[in-house]
């Protein structure tokens, strides 16, 4: 199986498919944009594969997202689907596409700053506040009501707010 | 290298004995959920349970490719004795100082391990472990800041935290208690073997220790929580065990 860079244009039918299965948990976000998706191929001519690779090794919606995507490629005309996930490619908050840092803002979340590997405090507490865009915010946990969020607050117009947290 | 069968038998045991402490880890923080002393360490340690438990799971689904039966059928059929925790990750959650300073000795501990395998030999436990790693790191972060809070509070504060961690020194030497295969693993580039673990995250905490004003224990070759490894557990254990499988032992079969 090829990365997700290389098949795009291989399976282009494919990958619109997929861009319309979104995030059970971030309902603006496409599971594409995410970066999850890292790889499809099509052995046989009526089957297709698709590899997803988990957030979060515990992430409860992976399941979930593993069974949409085979409802949605089944809905497409394929009729052997195998969706299953790897560990091959380690996911990273730099894989979500600069689309799905849109979605993310647009469900209330402030994005995962782009990082270089190293994540410090001071890089989770960096965060604008999406409602308001002040810098003046506290981090109050780097655990939130997912796997995948931090809880924060902003100083400036005094509200709590959650960020897609940065992962190396 | 190619394999031999000692090595795959070396391998296994490793893998066992991650998995068995993440899922005993992992349900010991989930008793925190509903009872933290604050909000967000109700969360946290809510959602630390989450992360060792999926963690377990996919070191399961290692095992079950190795040839080991289902991953909930390992989890959740097995007695005491067939486990290789350690006994530090037994032990019930007591009060709040004895679960913060067991999760800062344990995932000091793991981080490190995480860290060595990511160059494992064995390239599914390689990529698994570069995936933890990333996990690992909130944990850690999050041990470290009310390590360093509590331990620099007033006079109550840090005398428990003194006396917590001279009680809970010792259980954490069990978790590099040595398996029966160290020479394998390390000669198959598998794992570099507990006691260069050991010795590295005697490093790792020190500082921290340090930093927040307390005194490490000095007796590193304690071995009075060994025998995890072998079967050989607390008796907390099976209550516990029995706990986490009860609804599942009614209807093994059931689709969830």
């Amino acid at each position: 199986m090829v990365s997700t860079r290389d098949t795009r244009h291989l399976h282009p039918e494919i990958w619109d498919a997929l861009q319309e299965v979104l995030d059970p948990e971030i309902p603006t976000l496409s599971i594409v944009d995410l970066g999850i998706v890292t790889g499809v191929s099509t052995p046989a001519e009526d089957a297709v594969e698709v590899k997803l690779t988990p957030t979060f090794s515990g992430c409860p919606a992976l399941k979930i997202m593993e069974q949409l995507v085979e409802d949605r490629l089944k809905q497409a005309g394929w009729r052997n689907v195998k969706v299953y996930t790897s560990f091959d490619v380690a996911w990273n908050s730099n894989m979500i596409s600069e689309a799905g840092l849109t979605a993310l803002h647009k469900h209330g979340l402030a994005p995962p700053p782009r990082h270089d590997g190293y994540i410090e405090l001071d890089v989770l507490s960096d965060v604008p506040c999406p409602l308001c865009g002040s810098r003046n915010t506290t981090m109050k946990t780097p655990f939130g009501p997912t796997l995948c969020r931090s809880m924060h607050y902003c100083n400036h117009c005094s509200n709590a707010f959650e960020s897609f947290k940065p992962v190396s | 290298m190619e394999y031999t069968e000692k090595h795959v038998l070396a391998l296994k045991e490793l893998l066992y004995k991650m998995a068995d402490d993440q899922l005993i880890l992992g349900h010991r923080n989930s008793e925190w959920t509903g009872l933290g002393p604050i909000l967000e360490e109700d969360i946290a340690f809510s959602s630390m349970a989450q992360d060792k438990i999926g963690q377990a799971q996919a070191l399961y689904e290692i095992l079950h490719e190795l040839g080991e039966g289902e991953p909930d059928t390992v989890a959740f059929m097995r007695n005491a004795e067939q486990f290789h925790c350690c006994h530090l990750v037994e032990i019930p959650i007591g009060e709040y100082d004895f679960s913060l300073l067991r999760h800062f000795l344990f995932d000091r501990a793991e981080q490190i391990r995480f860290d060595m395998l990511a160059q494992s030999s064995f390239e599914p436990l390689a990529q698994v472990a570069r995936k933890f790693r990333g996990e690992i790191k909130y944990h850690v972060m999050h041990a470290d800041v009310w390590v360093k809070q509590l331990g620099k509070g007033g006079a109550e504060s840090h005398g428990r935290m003194q006396d917590t961690l001279n009680s809970c020194f010792p259980m954490a030497l069990g978790i590099f208690e040595p398996g029966p295969y160290e020479a394998e693993l390390i000669e198959a580039g598998i794992f570099p073997g507990e006691l260069a673990l050991r010795n590295k995250w005697i490093e790792a905490i020190r500082p921290v220790i340090e930093s927040a004003g307390l005194r490490l224990p000095d007796q590193f070759d304690d071995t009075s929580a060994y025998g995890g490894r072998y079967g050989s557990h607390t008796e907390y254990l099976q209550p516990l065990l029995d706990e986490m499988t009860e609804v599942f032992r009614i209807d093994p079969a059931a689709e969830w």
